[in-house]
């Protein structure tokens, strides 16, 4: 069980920060589902509940969601299920269940960097950027590359376009974690292939998606998706050996293709 | 820490450690409905409703509860018992264990979800696991209760 010696809700983010990095074993406090597991001894456990950063809103070109909306909300919003092919909604839809998902927040969930995160995979594919106190808007392919440092989540913005997408998992059972995901993106011509519980955290396929962006006929998804495959490295843990993972990327990347030419 | 919180539409005031969870909160304030069936927020047996929300009680921090209404199987006599009625007429309640989460995840979607079809109840009900009945009586019993095909 986790220890937390005091509960603290500050009434801004500067204040949440400065209360989190004044002491190595002080710590942000999200749904706390993940905490709840570990055996962490938190000093200051900090709350951003008072924060009002708990939404979703579409404004200026941006859809924005709060590091304090629940993955439920993610999963419902009529912003999120009419925007990228419901792309964001459909990836979150299998995270064990409802009651789960009702507490889990977004903040955390990309701020913890999860290898099985699904939320991270389908983010990636679109044109997302994060913005943390202290290290500013930065997009969220260069957060994940980042090493490790305390910063507050504050909240994640989606480029507003008329980005395709299609979202693709493996699980030995729903609300397993998964083997292996998958989320493909495509604005024009310009494709993105994500792929997310390598086991590592998700990662684009750089080359598969610039030969797709590049020259694409339907009749060799196979081709891309087999790039895809082979640019990115896999590993083995209690859910898949890496070579399984490999042959699945394949798999599953054909099928999110698929799935985005037919999107309307 | 004090909480004030309005637990089936009574006031109540609890001291709760820090890092205590709602769960254990309840059940030792007497709320016997609440059970723990796992320790990895899998089984949904915990369930209950925060703001009318079905939410993992097993999950969530005491203190987050401070100022929250919330609701469980004590507070919902009635229509727990419509419900499980016909849970017994289909045969579908066998140990029992898991019955207060399901039946409150049921009530939840009743409110949130008008004529679901089979796919989006089976969705709902995904974090709610059930060792006995295998699943199919229990589906044959909601579909009656909702009224739906
Ligand atoms: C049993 C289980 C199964 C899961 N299965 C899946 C799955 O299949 N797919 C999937 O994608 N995810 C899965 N998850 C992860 C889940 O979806 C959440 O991402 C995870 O629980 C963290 O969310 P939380 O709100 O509970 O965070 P917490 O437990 O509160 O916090 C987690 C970490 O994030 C930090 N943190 C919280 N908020 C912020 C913030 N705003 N800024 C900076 N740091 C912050 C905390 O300090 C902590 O280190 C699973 C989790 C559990 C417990
Ligand atoms: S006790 Fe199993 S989910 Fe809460
Ligand atoms: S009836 Fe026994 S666990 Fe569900």
């Amino acid at each position: 069980m986790f220890i937390i010696n005091e509960f603290i809700q500050p009434q801004t983010i500067e204040e949440a920060y400065n209360i989190l990095v004044s002491r190595r074993n002080n710590a942000v406090i999200g749904g706390s589902a993940f905490l709840r597991m570990g055996s962490k001894k938190i000093n200051t456990a900090v709350d951003l509940s008072k924060l009002g950063l708990d939404y979703i809103k579409d404004e200026d070109g941006y859809i924005e969601i709060g590091a304090y909306t629940t993955l439920r909300e993610v999963e419902t919003s009529p912003i999120l299920v009419n925007s990228f092919s419901g792309v964001i909604s459909n990836s979150v839809k299998n995270i064990i269940g409802i009651q789960f998902r009702n507490i889990v927040t977004v903040g955390a969930s990309v701020f913890s960097k999860y290898g099985f995160s699904d939320l991270i995979t389908a983010l990636l594919a679109l044109d997302t950027e994060i913005e943390l106190y202290k290290a500013g808007r930065i997009p969220l392919d260069d957060f994940l590359k980042r090493p490790f440092e305390k910063d507050v989540l504050i909240r994640i913005f989606i480029k507003k376009n008329q980005r395709r997408a299609s979202f693709q998992d493996l699980r030995n059972s729903v609300s397993d974690y998964p083997i292996l995901n998958v989320a493909v993106s495509r604005l024009d011509n310009q494709w993105t292939i994500a792929v997310g519980a390598r086991p590592r955290v998700a990662a684009i396929a750089i080359k598969a998606s610039e030969a797709l962006s590049e020259h694409l006929g339907p009749e060799n998804l196979a081709y891309y998706a087999d790039i895809a495959a082979e640019e990115l490295t896999f590993g083995t843990n209690e859910r898949g050996t890496a070579e399984y993972r490999q042959a699945m990327c394949k798999v599953l990347v054909k099928r999110a293709l698929m799935e985005v030419l037919e999107c309307k | 820490m004090q909480i004030e919180i309005i637990l089936n539409g009574k006031k109540v005031s609890l001291d709760v450690k820090n890092n205590e969870l709602l769960a254990d909160t309840l059940r030792n304030y007497g709320v016997f409905s609440i059970r723990k069936g796992c320790d990895t927020t899998c089984c949904g047996l915990c369930t209950i409703w925060v703001e009318e929300k079905p939410v993992l009680s097993c999950a969530m921090l005491s203190v987050r509860a401070d100022g929250k209404t919330i609701t469980t199987m004590e507070g919902l006599q009635r229509e727990a018992e419509e419900f499980a009625q016909v849970l017994v007429a289909e045969g579908s309640e066998q140990c029992g264990f898991c019955s207060p989460g399901f039946i409150l995840t049921v009530l939840a979607m009743k409110r949130e979800l008008k004529n679901p079809t089979q796919e989006e109840i089976v969705h709902y009900l995904t974090g709610n696991l059930c060792r006995c009945t295998g699943y199919l009586g229990q589906l044959r019993a909601i579909k009656k209760y909702l009224g739906v095909a």
